[in-house]
Order: structure tokens, then sequence, then C-alpha cells
């Protein structure tokens, strides 16, 4: 147990839950709850943010984006955590947050349905339930703020390896576990796209460093080894791409094959600065957290109700409209380069 | 240890002896099959020896898994086994990467210091436990395995220290050369040299041989096993100590899962390297060259073609393939000591 679950960072933990909610096809009755109706709007609206654990830089940047989206619309913002990202931790805040009359609940799942049981407790008392960055099932909640979509992730990296190679060469895929299920759907769809749009790229080789920071820097050697005209190397996963560029800046290889795919930039900024990476792409975690406050803030205000086709003003993001299963997508993973990189501290 | 002291050989036949002995000893075997390996990878991609990038990983992967080897193996000579040598590199590769956070301008010396220091403390637990506890090594060590890489998980929860986090100086040390030979192939040449010194020219470091081959006549005639067995595991806790820093500065990135598994594969390079598992044969040259055949061995499978799957169970065939022609070599080598005995 234990040797899995410290292996995948956050961010990867947290696209866990966008496969599987894309699968989950529970019907759409059991998202209209409308108890915040009237009750609250005019008053200052109180909300509190639980991410997965506290002291994570990934959650504190995307509390205080909704900190800033609480700010814009006249609320009270308070954050509570466990210390540790466990389930049974953040049951005992859910019930005080029922407790204490709040009026919604932002929060990061531990796990989708064991704190199911306490959600449901505080909703029944008037509390409107917004998970972000990974969900709870279904029925445990009334909106869920997805980070990015598959295909969105897919084409971003698309995007990203042919601004930097150009439309032909040859790339390699590092992956996290061969068995992976959204960084095979991913790899997938990118192929698909590949395929299509740019039939003079061709993935050579698609290897697996299971989301091991040594392993994912040996296979990366092995490929640069095997594959001597490589032009890229595409890394869905945090730390494959932080091993590969590792690798290629104190290489021969610097500047000659592009690093890019999906990395956090606490974990890239040393590649960003010294030129080895160019960009890469991951979602903006401080965006994240201010749509899930504006959802909140339309939920408990009673501006709507959580059904599919609802829509929503979300400050300066714009306008939302809430899909099946009242799910709300961010939109397109966000990307960092030496511009901005600086700007970010998760 | 050895069956060349039967006679006692004049000058002549004991150059020729040794020249022998040289050529069917393990290490020469082991040195054979990676030169083999090399040419064959050499021959499907020239770049696997003759490109500068080719010729520093072939140095550099082994380096760290070699010097926790030769760990491994004086512990394993000892008729014991460390389990913990992996939890060990994951403490001091985290430890590395809080001091260089924690302490802005700490000196790099200091830094090895400390972690090699903090690996011979965790040995010293080792040792201590199963010398004086009398609790067999295997029993304490998988202990002090999950105990060890408790601790570093809860110590770094799901943080990791980045590239960024550590000073250029000290990550340039993990790829930097010297005359074409990386500095951490450098340093783990000088740990084997030392090490090889002590077990075969010194008279504790044969001792510990004596330990091992049969650790009752040992203490019967006097030898002081306590204390030997207890220095085997701190070397080789200070050596996986060793190993840490070197694994922070060679991948830059560490998390909390750091060095999981790599226990086996010292265990593995050093019984692949002939060291008897039953302790009393052996050296850490062996060991040191089993664990460059292991990751040569890695690194040529892709270059091959052999899907990625397969390379775990190359490893483990290694293994077996060891273990039987230890059993075969040591069954021979009683019958021609019998024989020898029957004839005089």
């Amino acid at each position: 147990m234990w040797h899995n679950a410290h292996k995948r960072s956050i961010p990867a933990l947290a696209v866990l839950a966008v496969g599987t909610l894309a699968l989950t096809s529970c019907g759409g009755d059991n998202g209209d709850t409308a108890e915040g109706d009237g009750e609250a709007s005019g008053e200052e609206l109180s909300i509190t943010f639980l991410p997965k654990n506290l002291g994570n830089p990934y959650f504190e940047t995307s509390n205080a984006g909704g900190q800033e989206a609480i700010e814009e619309f006249g609320g009270s913002y308070s954050e509570v955590g466990p210390q540790e990202a466990t389930p049974d931790g953040q049951v005992e805040y859910i019930n005080t947050a029922a407790q204490q009359g709040e009026d919604a609940l932002v929060l990061s799942a531990n796990d989708p349905s064991a704190i199911c049981g306490a959600l449901n407790e505080a909703r029944d008392v008037d509390v409107a339930v917004v998970t972000f960055d990974s969900d709870t099932d279904v029925e445990c909640r009334d909106l869920f703020v997805n980070q990015a979509t598959a295909e969105g992730i897919a084409s971003a990296q698309v995007a990203l390896v042919t601004e930097q190679i150009g439309e032909e060469g040859e790339i390699a895929i590092l992956s996290a576990s061969a068995n992976a299920s959204n960084q095979n759907l991913w790899i997938e769809l990118m192929e698909e796209e590949l395929e299509a749009d740019y039939p003079d790229i061709e993935v050579v080789d698609i290897v697996y460093g299971d989301d091991d920071d040594q392993r994912s820097f040996d296979q990366t050697a092995a490929l640069l080894q095997t594959h001597s005209d490589l032009d890229a190397i595409v890394s869905p996963t945090t730390v494959g791409i932080a091993a590969a560029a590792r690798y290629i800046a104190d290489s021969n290889y610097a500047g000659e094959v592009a690093v890019t795919g999906l990395g956090t930039p606490n974990q890239m900024r040393e590649y960003v600065e010294d030129g080895t990476v160019e960009s890469f792409a991951l979602w903006n975690p401080e965006d994240l957290g201010y749509l899930s406050a504006w959802a909140a803030h339309a939920l408990a205000s009673g501006e709507i109700e959580g059904n599919e086709g609802d829509t929503f003003e979300a400050g300066r993001l714009g306008e939302y409209t809430v899909g099946a299963d009242g799910e709300i997508v961010l939109g397109d993973p966000f990307v960092f380069d030496s511009e901005n990189i600086a700007d970010f501290d998760f | 240890m050895s069956a060349d002291t039967r006679t006692a050989p004049d000058r002549q036949s004991r150059t020729l002896q040794t020249a022998r002995t040289l050529l069917a000893s393990r290490e020469t075997a082991i040195v054979i099959v990676i030169v083999v390996i090399i040419a064959v990878a050499t021959a499907m991609n020239q770049s696997f020896l003759f490109s500068g990038q080719g010729w520093r990983d072939l140095l550099l992967t082994p380096s760290i898994l070699m010097v926790m080897a030769v760990g491994s193996a004086v512990v394993i000579i000892t008729r014991n086994v460390d389990l913990s040598v992996g939890s060990t590199l994951a403490i001091t590769a985290y430890l590395t990467g809080r001091l260089f956070i924690d302490f802005p301008g700490i000196p790099i010396l200091l830094v090895v210091f400390i972690g090699t220091l903090v690996g011979a403390v965790l040995g010293l637990i080792n040792g201590a436990l199963v010398a004086y506890g009398k609790v067999p090594a295997l029993v304490v060590t998988l202990g002090t395995m999950y105990i060890y890489r408790g601790a570093v998980l809860t110590w770094a929860g799901s943080d990791r220290i980045n590239a960024s986090d550590m000073p250029r100086d000290f990550l340039h040390l993990g790829t930097m050369q010297i005359l074409s030979i990386p500095l951490l192939t450098i340093v783990a040449v000088l740990v084997l040299v030392c090490a090889g010194y002590w077990l075969s020219s010194t008279r504790s470091g044969r001792e510990m041989y004596a330990i091992g081959s049969e650790p009752e006549a040992a203490k019967l005639y006097g030898l002081p096993t306590t204390r030997r067995v207890i220095t085997a595991f701190i070397l080789g806790g200070a050596l996986a100590g060793l190993a840490g820093v070197m694994y922070a500065a060679r991948y830059g990135t560490i998390s909390a899962s750091a060095g999981m598994g790599w226990e086996f594969q010292a265990i593995g390079a050093a019984v692949i390297g002939g060291v008897a598992i039953f302790g009393g044969s052996g050296s850490v040259w062996g060991a040191a060259f089993g664990a460059i055949l292991l990751l040569t061995i890695n690194r040529t499978l892709p270059i091959i073609g052999i899907p990625d799957f397969w390379q775990r169970a190359v490893v483990g065939a290694l293994i077996i393939g060891a273990i039987v022609l230890d059993r075969y070599l040591s069954a021979r080598r009683h019958r021609q000591l019998q024989e020898a005995r029957d004839q005089t």
C-alpha cells in the first residue's frame, strides 16, 4: 500500500479522477439540490476550502485562487485540512463545516466514496458541496470542477511538441507505468491526433519509467542511446518529464532533443531556466481554485442549481456551463515557459 | 576460503598458479561477460562505447550501485545480510536535499560527511540488534527496512526535492568528469580499492571471512565476532549513506521512494559476483563487477530490442545462474579436496 500511495505526485493523482469520472454513468437527477435558494443571497457567503492536505504547495496555490475569487464577490474565506492526505482526516472537517453552517464547502477528495456519508450529511443541512481536482462519487456532491479533459491534455501536448520540433521528426514517449489508464488514454489520443494532422511525426518508442525518478532517468538514457535521430521526448507524467529533463540537461543532447509534457513548475524550474526545456503544460491550480470558488458562489447564492446546462459567471475567467453529472471543465491546460514560470510555486 | 592454499608451492609454480587462479576466478569470468556485452552492444550501436555520452553513461550508471554492493558484500561475507540499505539510501538522499534547503550555503563536503555518518548510525542500529540481540540479520534488517522507509515517508510525505532546490555545484558533481572519467565512478573505485585491500590484506579483514565461514569456530578461536559484525553493518550503512548523497547529485530529484528495491539489486550484484550468500567467501571486486554487469545488461537490452518486461527476468536468471554455478563449483572443490586428502 504505502509504496504506491506516495509514488505519484499530487497532480498525477488528481488526474486519476478525470478518467474515472468519464466512465461514471450515473443519472443526473442527483445534482439538483436547491437548498441554497434565496436563503443565502444578499448576505456574505462563508466558504470553506478543504484541500487533500495542508502544506501542499499545489493546494496552497489553488486555495489562493479561491481566496481571490471570494474577495471579488465578497464572502468570507476559510481554509482547513488534515496534515496528511487521508479520507478519515477530511471527515472531521466536513462535519465541522456542517455544524458551523457554512454556505459552501470546496474540497479535493482523498477518497471518492469514504467521505460520502459526511458530505451528504452536510448537504442535508444546506451546505453546497463543490469538489475540485479529485472528485467524489457523483451522488455525494453538487458540482465537480474538472481541471482538464483527456482530449485537452492530449492536444496540448501535441501542440507543444509540434511547436518545438516543427511538423516532422521522431519523438518518443516516456510514460508512467504500462498499466496507467490515464497516461495510456492520453497517449492513444495523441497518436491519433499526430497521425491525422502531422503524418511526418513518427512515434518511435513508448517506454515506461513507472513514475520512479531513477527508472525514468535510465529509460531516458536508453531512449537516446537507441534512437540516435530522436527530436523530442514527450512525458505525460510529472516524474518522467523531470527525469528526462535532468538527464538531457547534463548530456550532449542538450539543445538537440526537446523535452515536453506534463510537469509542475517547481520540478521543472531548473530545466526551463537553463534552457533544456522550452515549455510544458499542466492546468493552473490557481485558476482551478478560483473557478471552484465562483462555482460554489453560484450554487450557494441560488444563481444555479447545478443542473446540466446551467451557466454562471466566474469573474476574470468568463462564463462557464455545467456539463453532464454536474461537471465543469476548467479549460485547456496551461502552458508554462520561461516567461511565466517564476509566477508559480507548486 | 580458497582452495589454493592446500599446497606450499615454490616460486615458479606459485606464479603459474596465480595466473591460473586469476583466469578461473569468478571475477575474471564476470569481466569477460561484461566485455562481451559491451562488444555486442557497441556492434549494434556504435555510440554505446564510442560517443562521449555513451562512454560516460557506461561508467556513471553502475557507480552508485557499486558502492552499495561493496557494502553488501562485506556484510554478506560475515554470514549476515542487510536489507535496509535501500531505505538508508532514501533517508540520506532526502537528508542531502533538506540540508541544502534548510542550511543554504552549507559546504558540500560537510553534506557528504553527514550523509555517510547518518548511514553509519543506521547501520550501527542494525549491527547492534544483530550482534547483541542475537536476532537473525534477515529479520532485523527486514524490520529496519520498513522502519527506515516509514521514517522517510513520514518525513518527506508527498514532498520531493527538486533539482532547483540544490546548488548547481553539487548537481554538477553528479555528472562531472575528470579526464573523461566521471567523478562518481572515481569515488566508487576508491571505495572498492580500499575495501578490497582491507578485506584481503589486513588482519581484521581476514577475520571477516573467518567469522562468515564458521561463526562458532571463530568465536571459540577468540575472534571479536561481535565487534567485527557490527563493523560490517556500520560499513554497509555508511556506504549506503554515501550512495544516497551520490544519488541526490546524480538524479537531482528525490522522493520518499528513492532507492526502493536497491537492497535487492545490491545483494543480487554481490551474489552474481561470487559472494556466497552463506558467507565466508567472495570479494568486493566480484560484487562491484556484479553491479556493473547488472546495470550494463539493463542498458543493453533496450538497444538490442528486448522489451522492458524481460529485463527483470534476465536479472533473475543471472542470480539463479550464479547460485547454481556456486553450488556446482563448491561441490567440485569439495570432491577435489577429498581426493587430495585421500591421496596423502
